[in-house]
């Protein structure tokens, strides 16, 4: 219930921002060489003449049953634009998801086991550095070392699940690797704290006493409880993986949702843009509700009330 | 490592008299744990390669040399020359004054909004539900893309880009401030000041502000290594600040287009990105560890 007044508020900015413009929101979009008739007609499509709770309520109606506004460039519908645009993106979202969890939590559990070592500093260190590296850079990077020096992989594009699976693999290892290092950093970090918290625990050393293999408590016990921070942050990270998605298909020229934003910066089409934001923004919102609910399922202590 | 507690404390009353004390003995403490001193050190080297730039490149960053164009690095051109003919060395230099002007004018932006919303939320209820679901729907939009788009309908130039990097980042501060608030609230030392008769003005500034100050400046240095980080991506998407002036991000942008023949136009810059961020992010982590232990990176 608590996402129906979140969602309200990123409307209401998501809204606003036609109207930050310093300058007549319309004339911007008609661009440099406009025409004052081409600008009028862009006023009247865009309903900026009207006042603007009228613009707001109108707006609020149509974005409800559907109706995310026509694109300024194509003046095709955004809704459409951005579905066209939905497989790549989710592809290479579900496979980074995928490759930052298996990679992160391994290394999380392996330096909170042997906190305070060398390994351990080693690990977050790389991990602190994950965070750091400008996305792009990882991709260019892997572009030049896997792609053209030893040619194992394809360098930029995408191919679709009908093309085969080796192709759609193939295409989105490299860009995967590239969007998820800051994910799994981040998700690795926090799996080292809270299984560094659980660790201290007095179960955990009644675990040991009673001859259990370390692999078990790590795994069976201390990885089971120190689930929940875990979880939340693969949540909260989400939003890091959307901002990721815009670069890294930028990066491997991959047809998704990511580069539909760029192209709509390059050409002020703001619908398109606002359009991306709302549904984004939806998107994080949704799976975070989903975090949430998830949590009973880890920790049959948590209980809603309703 | 038998005997740490005494050798702490005597070092904290020592210094406890006079806030000079305290920075000095923080200071202290950081220059002994490795991770802050290898991020300090890295973080000063940056910081003086920037402020030295005049001085430690001999070419100008901004003359074109067509005859010099896509030159890999060597001897005269340190870090080669990009596709105008412009000497990289000076313009990677050059650009780390505005990259880190950015940085740090969206650190000091953030502290300051958040820090003053934190505190109306800390003190009155009912701004507190109002305020605090604004922050969410903040929150709720993915920082980069938010900064995007209001790069994008803005228009460029270095104080919209700062702003339209700040105004996502600001909620991480509104929460950890007044977090800070709610719980001194309840503390019986600010209770008594306030049975005392103390005003507000004063509990604020004698109790909640000192204390809202370690936290501030743990958020402030992550801000500041993200701000540097979105300047360099909002720039590659083209939605940075005008090429007139090199920042590090707009350096790789323009070398985008050459990025196959001439790789180190981005390879190079990124580099400087990577090292920053890293610095301050450990710097960061050391201080967290040291004056806050108790809070959890904020996302």
């Amino acid at each position: 219930m608590a996402t129906i007044p979140v969602m309200g508020v990123v409307a209401i900015i998501v809204f606003g921002l036609i109207h930050i413009s310093p300058t007549d929101p319309a004339a911007v979009i008609a661009g440099d060489y406009a025409t004052p008739a081409h600008v009028e007609e862009i006023r009247q499509q865009l309903q900026l003449d009207r006042p603007i709770h009228e613009q707001f309520l109108t707006w609020v109606g149509h974005v409800l049953s559907g109706d995310l506004g026509d694109s300024i460039f194509s003046e095709r519908p955004v809704l459409q634009l951005i579905l066209a645009r939905l497989e790549p993106t989710v592809s290479l979202a579900l496979m980074t998801i995928l490759v930052a969890v298996v990679i992160a939590v391994p290394i999380g559990v392996v330096a909170a086991w042997q906190a305070r070592t060398v390994l351990d500093r080693a690990l977050m260190l790389l991990a602190t550095l994950g965070i750091s590296v400008p996305a792009f850079w990882i991709g260019y990077l892997l572009i030049f070392s896997v792609a053209l020096d030893l040619g194992w992989l394809p360098v930029q594009g995408y191919a679709s699940l009908s093309e085969g699976l080796w192709p759609f693999l193939s295409h989105l290892i490299l860009p995967s690797i590239t969007l998820g290092t800051a994910y799994a950093a981040l998700i690795a970090r926090i799996t080292r704290a809270s299984m560094l918290e659980v660790m201290g625990q007095d179960y955990i050393r009644t675990a040991r006493a009673k001859g259990l293999p370390m692999r078990k408590v790590l795994i069976g016990h201390a990885l089971r409880a120190a689930a929940i921070p875990i979880v939340t942050v693969i949540g909260l990270g989400f939003a890091l993986l959307i901002g990721g998605v815009v670069i890294t298909e930028s990066v491997f020229a991959i047809p998704g949702i990511g580069r539909l934003t760029v192209d709509s910066i390059q050409r002020k089409d703001i619908p398109v843009i606002q359009g991306v934001l709302l549904v984004f923004s939806a998107v994080y919102v949704v799976v975070n509700l989903l975090v949430d609910l998830l949590y009973t399922l880890l920790d049959p202590r948590i209980r809603y009330a309703g | 490592m038998r005997n740490p507690p005494r050798a702490f404390r005597t070092e904290t009353q020592a210094s406890a008299g006079k806030p000079a004390g305290v920075v000095a003995a923080t200071l202290s403490r950081l220059w002994r744990n490795p991770t802050a001193c290898f991020g300090g050190t890295l973080l000063a080297l940056l910081a003086a390669s920037a402020v030295l730039a005049p001085l430690l490149a001999q070419h100008d960053p901004l003359a074109l040399v067509p005859a010099e164009r896509l030159r890999a690095p060597s001897h005269e051109h340190l870090f080669g020359t990009d596709m105008l003919g412009r000497d990289l060395y000076a313009r990677v230099l050059h650009g780390g004054r505005l990259s880190l002007t950015v940085g740090i004018l969206t650190a000091v932006i953030c502290s300051l909004v958040g820090l003053a919303i934190g505190l109306v939320a800390g003190f009155s209820r009912l701004a507190d539900a109002l305020i605090m679901r604004v922050m969410d729907g903040i929150m709720a939009i993915p920082g980069i893309l938010l900064a995007i788009a209001l790069a994008t309908i803005v228009g460029g130039g270095v104080s919209t880009i700062v702003l339209a990097i700040a105004v996502p980042e600001v909620p991480v501060v509104v929460r950890v401030v007044r977090g800070v608030v709610l719980t001194l609230r309840e503390q019986t030392y600010v209770e008594a000041a306030r049975s005392l008769g103390t005003r507000p003005g004063r509990i604020l500034l004698r109790h909640i502000l000192p204390n809202s100050l370690a936290p501030l400046i743990v958020q402030a240095t992550y801000i500041c290594g993200l701000a540097i980080l979105i300047e360099a991506y909002l720039s590659f998407l083209g939605a940075g600040i005008p090429p007139e002036f090199p920042s590090w991000g707009n350096i790789m942008a323009e070398g985008r287009g050459f990025v196959l023949i001439a790789e180190w136009i981005i390879l190079i810059p990124g580099a400087f990105v990577a090292a920053t961020v890293l610095s301050l992010n450990l710097l960061g982590d050391a201080l967290r560890d040291m004056l806050d232990p108790r809070t959890r990176r904020a996302l």
